[in-house]
């Protein structure tokens, strides 16, 4: 009886569901559902052909290899630093795995493995010089996106490497479907629930927001911050080599640059879009997901309707600055100095 | 003649009063000094005459004249400056730019005008006598602390100040600097100006002032006339609460040592000797400045220890960080709550869990239920007034944030906890609930290490009171031997030279 009595204590009473389903989506991501419904009228106004099936799967393997860093870059974030190196680390990944293919007797899984170990060296340099170089991580990984790059190209020659499509993962994950649904795209579903899943329900995700949102409090409540970077460095290391393997797959063969260019600076993008506060301890993979949709629909659109790529830049990098200038007008920022 | 004065001034903070009816008057030509208990409301004045804080009350007078100061760009305008402890310098422009800072002087199409500056800055250092002191071409960076603090005294000048204040000028200047900027102060009244001097250091209020006003609770005790006072009166001055409002603990039964602090030293502490028992509240009093903080800091593992040792429950801690502290059960509210405690924009579940996640765990998934059931038990016990355990911390009160900061600490049932500046600005209320707790943990067995500057505060928590100065301990009290005449006496022991410290001992 007394369990009885206490148990609408813990169930608001009377929330109708529709409102309650609002507010676990959140403000900022049902800015984003209406962006995207607007961007999709948009288009299918002007196209008829932009909103079939084909199209729709057309978005989502383009979206892939952007949206595997943007997770992956929403975890850095969120712990209060960034990595711009996440192309370029891409790039080394699809080369090595490319390579590693063609000189292993064509083993995929041989060349698979080298480019996630080789993500996994980068990503611990890259958080061992933030935290025992005392290196900004901007610039630490503005310095990486600028070496890992020569690094792709002086191994392969600046020129793509081998050709993967002969073997039968690398045609799976390149062409296969599941349920009617890409490969590809699963693999960026499966990435995305692992680190959501980590993020919201271990301790370790929970640390990750700890030291984003107070660095000294997480310190001094215990929590190994240097560990903890250096862990997040390598996760993108390895998520960056998925997404490297992911290319290698789409396109045949070790691409160093071409495909993995830019890709930085998408990832931070659909981040900050997607709700990542700049500053870290705020944030989520929903929203990121979201945006990482919106951008590929946007750019897609842009595709169909027929819009120079050039201005596609122009709209990512526009897109960027309007979102993080609402993240600071929401936050109320005080208008001394340098914004932080 | 100028004069200021400030009349019937009153300030609240979040409904704890920190200024209430002060009327004083700094007479030009002469030195005022400013003294007072930390928390006595010396600061609050000066930046209320700053223009940093406007009144709730009362008003400002120069000349007759009443000052409306919004801002310290104001208090400027009418010729009030306040040099701060820590002056803002520019650190790679020279001297002379530095004290021309916004107003350089130029030429045709915005070009420095280098020459007539460095003709002003040479006029101004001999005028006041400083030419030999600081070399104008000096980069900001190089700058001595006393030379910083001329830097901001020649902007004063330099602009027409009618009013000078300095506040603890003193704290981070070495000796012969302190004669200089004596000398300095010294040749600003013999020019008329109105001197506002804010110290602890009983010696240098007697060397300097003309009239000692004295602050308690944000209340004027009075003024003396420095020849006509001595250090004994002004103690007894500050002092003398009406301690009868005030919470008091009962001494409550104390167990084996817990806490173990032998000959520790670190960069801001020297040769920290000292225990905590289970069951037993320790104060550690002193002025602000003494090196407490700096002593919690080093305890927890947050910095450095140079040598000496901690125990805890007779076994060695190797204190490297402060995870290392916590793995021994030690507990740590710091002073600065919003800034190196709480998550802000987490919730108060997330901030009550934040280190007992360890515990909860299993195979790294958080237990939900478990987490939602702990924190609303320590909230329920610790009365923290918020709407559900999923708001965000932020949107509490300060003395509601502050139970959050202990709540997680009591949720890992700590063996040692240290708790720095436990009820700084938090109302009433909630500061007797906080004594209430403290009182309830020493009874579990729990020992209390709390810093705190508010006397009455140690007078009525501590079993025993540690006083430090300078980064060193000056004495320890026991509850009967414990006043605040003897704390404060300890806790200026190094410059007291008279009757008052002899009386002590």
């Amino acid at each position: 009886m007394t369990t009885a009595t206490r148990e609408p204590v813990d169930t608001p009473p009377k929330d109708p569901a529709p409102r309650r389903v609002l507010s676990m989506v959140g403000p900022q991501n049902l800015s984003l559902i209406g962006a995207l419904i607007v961007v999709v009228a948009i288009f299918t106004w002007l196209n008829s052909g932009y909103l079939t099936w084909d199209n729709v799967q057309v978005i989502g393997e383009a979206a892939t290899v952007a949206g595997l860093l943007a997770v992956v870059q929403t975890v850095v974030i969120i712990c209060g630093a960034m990595d711009i190196s996440v192309g370029s680390q891409t790039g080394v990944a699809s080369v090595i795995s490319a390579m590693a293919f063609m000189s292993t007797g064509h083993n995929p899984f041989l060349g698979m493995a080298a480019a996630v170990g080789l993500g996994v060296v980068i990503g611990v340099a890259n958080g061992l010089i933030i935290v025992y170089g005392r290196v900004n991580p901007v610039i630490a990984t503005l310095a990486g996106l600028a070496a890992y790059k020569g690094i792709a190209q002086l191994i392969s020659g600046g020129r793509a490497q081998g050709f993967v499509l002969g073997d039968d993962l690398f045609i799976f994950i390149a062409r296969g479907r599941i349920a009617g649904i890409p490969v590809q795209v699963w693999i960026l579903i499966v990435v995305a629930v692992l680190v959501h899943l980590m993020l919201k329900y271990t301790d370790i995700g929970r640390n990750i927001y700890a030291i984003g949102g107070n660095d000294t409090a997480a310190r001094l409540a215990g929590i190994n911050i240097n560990k903890y970077l250096i862990a997040v460095y390598a996760l993108a290391g390895i998520v960056s080599a998925v997404a490297g393997i992911v290319l290698t797959a789409r396109t045949g063969s070790g691409q160093p640059t071409s495909g993995s260019e830019g890709l930085e600076l998408q990832s931070i993008t659909a981040a900050a879009l997607g709700g990542c506060a700049l500053k870290g301890g705020k944030g989520g993979i929903g929203g990121t997901l979201l945006a990482v949709l919106l951008l590929g629909a946007l750019n897609n659109g842009l595709n169909v309707v027929g819009v120079n790529t050039f201005w596609q830049n122009v709209a990512q990098g526009a897109l960027l600055v309007v979102a993080v200038i609402i993240q600071q007008r929401r936050s109320g920022e005080r208008a001394v100095g340098l914004p932080t | 003649m100028t004069e200021l004065s400030v009349a019937g001034i009153s300030k609240r903070f979040a409904g704890v009063r920190a200024l209430n009816d002060v009327t004083l008057d700094f007479p030009s030509g002469a030195v005022t000094a400013l003294m007072g208990e930390n928390g006595a409301g010396k600061s609050t004045l000066i930046k209320i005459i700053n223009g940093d804080y406007l009144p709730d009350e009362g008003e400002i007078v120069l000349d007759g004249r009443p000052l409306g100061l919004h801002s310290p760009a104001d208090a400027r305008q009418a010729g009030i400056r306040v040099i701060p402890q820590e002056p803002e310098i520019v650190p790679h422009v020279s001297v002379a730019e530095n004290v021309y800072l916004g107003a350089l002087p130029r030429r045709a199409g915005r070009a420095l005008d280098r020459a007539t500056l460095n003709r002003r800055v040479r006029a101004d250092l001999e005028r006041l006598g400083f030419e030999r002191v600081i070399d104008p071409d000096t980069l900001g960076s190089r700058l001595t602390p006393a030379q910083r603090q001329l830097v901001e005294i020649l902007r004063a000048l330099t602009t027409d100040a009618k009013v000078i204040a300095f506040d603890e000028p003193t704290s981070s200047l070495s000796e012969h600097e302190v004669d200089a900027l004596f000398a300095l102060i010294q040749r600003l009244r013999e020019d008329g100006l109105a001197v506002i001097y804010v110290s602890h250091r009983m010696q240098e209020i007697f060397q300097l002032a003309d009239r000692i006003a004295v602050l308690r609770d944000g209340g004027l005790v009075g003024v003396r006339d420095a020849a006509e006072t001595d250090e004994n009166e002004i103690v007894r001055m500050m002092v003398g609460r009406d301690l009868s409002a005030m919470f008091s603990r009962e001494h409550s039964a104390t167990g084996d040592v817990v806490l173990e602090v032998d000959h520790l030293t670190s960069d801001d502490v020297r040769d920290i000797s000292l225990t905590v028992h289970a069951g037993e509240v320790v104060a550690l009093a002193g002025l602000v400045g003494a090196g407490r903080s700096e002593l919690a800091g080093a305890l927890v593992g947050d910095l450095p220890i140079r040598s000496g040792e901690v125990r805890v429950e007779g076994r060695r801690v190797r204190l490297r960080q402060p995870s290392d502290a916590v793995r021994a059960g030690m507990g740590y509210a710091p002073e600065e709550r919003k800034a190196q405690a709480l998550l802000l924009e987490r919730s108060v579940r997330d901030n009550t869990s934040l280190v007992v996640l360890d515990r909860l765990r299993r195979f790294r998934f958080v237990r939900r239920a478990e987490e939602r059931r702990l924190t609303r038990e320590y909230v329920d016990r610790l009365n923290v007034r918020t709407p559900d355990i999923e708001h965000e911390v932020r949107k509490l009160s300060g003395g509601n944030q502050q139970k959050v900061v202990l709540a997680r600490w009591l949720a890992r049932k700590p063996k040692v906890l240290i708790l720095d500046e436990p009820t700084r600005g938090i109302d009433v209320g909630a500061k007797a609930e906080i004594y209430h707790l403290i009182d309830d943990l020493a009874r579990s067995g729990v020992a209390v290490l709390v810093i705190s500057s508010e006397l009455p505060e140690v007078l009525g928590l501590a079993d025993r009171v540690i006083v430090m100065q300078n980064g060193r301990i000056t004495g320890e009290l026991d509850r009967a031997d414990a006043s605040e005449e003897a704390i404060l006496g300890l806790a200026m022991a190094e410059d007291l030279t008279t009757s008052l410290s002899e009386g002590q001992q």
